[in-house]
């Protein structure tokens, strides 16, 4: 068989088709809310965070100290053991200068792009990293390998959340 | 196990919004692969369908929804999905059937309408990361690719000019695929200019938002040799799944394709996969994928699949071509469909059936490769003719 003997199917509409009614649409906007536990290790991590500290968890098998704690270790598959106090340090494993939004709509000409990072936090296991944003940070500096601070929201209005911390800003 | 059999395919246009539905456009696959190979759906005894997140269509239980387009009513069936590693897990769900002696015959369909999500699946994408610990940042999906691509290229002081060739060869591969959605002739300078959507990643460096559907039919052995005198083999299968935990990988080398693939190569007795695949589709939804990919899949040394490229090697005159069709860049992307679409084209190339496409050298080897969940899941089947 070959493809070009076929008359292939699957019709592409132009979005003006859609705007004007030449094809039919069926509109919907679900309403689903959601309220997610947080669970054991991820509860106590979001508790630290609204102290102003970054927690992690040991695991007594293969002595990792991980970041976000979890109650089990998936390679040694036990529970885990102690509560670690991390610094709120670390260094920059990668980063992005990202100029859209969640929805991949572009960001208002001149506004700061967005710095997403995955920094890998002192006291932790080697490459132990989470996702946060830089800031306070000339996106031409930015290096991988970068020591990098949290900066936090004050004690009021930390809510227990990742958004705690606002940012992460260069060292220097 | 017994051996397993591709005997049949069907594909639609890939398109950026089908006026068709997903039913549809499922029904239109699959019969055409049922018409490839003369059969009817009375030759079908198991049917396997795979389609990506349910949140694309705002449908809920989707394989169920889209069981008639597939052909499966009153029929063994079951729905996989390993997020954009399903095209290539569905044909290895269906080789399980198969292989195992429980149908002498399966059909396989993928599916995936993107565009019902409106006006972009951003909306589907954001629920990937963890609800509590990331999405409150606001992530897009193009975080994670532009993350990886630039641990990428530090690791092994690549350019984004070293890379951007793969989206120029596979939008110009895919001039020659009829199913293709945005094929085109483009440069090197192209990619480089085009809008830098979350540096390191540019437009051109992203495939599109698809709709479309694909299909194959998998047979014994004993059935294939009454169906055709070309059957392709499916001679290895491999998946693999690595930590959730993204942040805490390594994101220069996708480890997990490397196990999957040694799974798929060890059944199918490679031992020296750079030597012996002839010709490769590893899946390409953003540029560097291909390269990366390539790695995992050991075709070449960890960081040299960009010089395999410089030097032409991938190119279809090359020694290694990957992505023919024209890959996800060029063809177009809608999840499911377009690993299924890739193995479709090792079928063909492997048959000497690719048109246009045709890499030289009657290969009798090739691969086809996806990706995906949360940058952790690995698939991988090897085909021999
Ligand atoms: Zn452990």
């Amino acid at each position: 068989m070959v493809l070009e003997k076929f008359e292939l199917k699957g019709t592409g509409l132009k979005s003006q088709a859609v705007k004007d009614g030449s094809v039919l649409t069926m509109p919907c906007n679900p309403k689903l809310q959601y309220s997610w536990d947080t669970g054991q290790a991820v509860g106590r991590y979001l508790d630290g965070l609204k102290e102003g500290k970054l927690i992690g968890k040991k695991c007594g098998g293969c002595n990792r100290i991980m970041i976000p704690p979890r109650m089990f270790c998936e390679l040694c598959f036990k529970d885990t053991g102690d509560w670690v106090e991390l610094e709120d340090t670390g260094k920059v494993n990668t980063f992005s200068i990202c100029h859209v939004n969640w929805d991949a709509s572009r960001l208002p000409q001149g506004a700061l792009p967005h710095l997403p990072a995955v920094i890998e936090i002192d006291g932790a296991s080697e490459g132990m990293g989470i996702l946060h944003v830089l800031g306070e940070a000339d996106p031409k500096e930015i290096k991988i390998g970068m020591k990098v601070k949290a900066v936090w929201k004050t004690a009021n209005e930390r809510a227990g959340a990742i958004t705690d911390i606002r940012y992460f800003k260069p060292l220097r | 196990m017994r051996r397993v059999a591709i005997v049949g395919a069907g594909i639609t246009k890939f398109v950026r919004r089908a006026q068709e539905t997903g039913k549809e456009l499922s029904f239109e696959a699959t019969k055409m692969a049922l018409d490839s190979c003369g059969l009817t759906l009375k030759d079908i005894d198991m049917v396997t369908l795979g389609t990506a997140p349910d949140a694309f269509d705002g449908v809920h239980m989707k394989g169920e929804w889209l069981s008639d387009g597939a052909g499966a009513w009153r029929k063994p069936y079951m729905r996989n999905f390993v997020g954009g590693g399903t095209g290539v897990f569905a044909p290895i769900h269906g080789f399980f059937h198969v292989a195992s002696g429980m149908a002498d015959t399966c059909m396989v369909v993928c599916e995936e309408k993107m565009s019902s999500c409106y006006p972009h699946p951003q909306g589907a994408f954001k629920t990937i990361f963890d609800h509590t610990l990331e999405q409150p940042l606001n992530p897009t999906l193009i975080w994670i690719f532009a993350l990886e691509m630039n641990r990428y290229m530090n690791t092994y002081g690549l350019t984004k000019k070293d890379i951007a060739g793969v989206s120029v060869k596979n939008k110009r591969n895919a001039l020659d695929h009829p199913s293709a959605q945005i094929p085109e002739n483009i440069t090197v300078e192209d990619v480089l200019n085009s809008e830098t959507l979350a540096w390191p990643v540019n437009r051109l460096d992203i495939s599109p938002a698809s709709d479309g559907a694909a299909a194959v039919i998998l047979c014994s052995e004993e059935k294939a040799k009454k169906i055709t005198d070309r059957p392709v083999w499916i001679s290895g299968v491999g998946w693999n799944i690595d930590t959730a935990y993204w942040a805490t990988k390594d994101l220069s080398y996708p480890r997990y394709v490397e196990k999957a693939a040694r799974q798929a190569y060890e059944m199918a007795g490679i031992k020296e996969p750079h030597k012996e695949i002839q010709v490769a589709e590893p899946y390409d939804p953003f540029s560097y994928k291909e390269l990366h990919h390539m790695e995992g899949l050991l075709l070449c040394k960890k960081g040299e699949a960009a010089r395999m490229l410089a030097d032409g090697v991938t190119e279809r005159t090359g020694n290694l071509p990957t992505c023919p069709s024209g890959g996800a860049l060029g063809v177009g992307n809608p999840i499911a469909a377009t690993g299924l679409m890739k193995i479709i084209e090792i079928f063909l190339q492997l048959r000497g059936e690719a048109g246009k496409r045709q890499v030289p050298g009657n290969p009798r080897v090739g691969l086809a490769q996806a990706w995906g969940d949360l940058m952790q899941v690995g698939t991988v089947v090897v085909m021999k003719s």
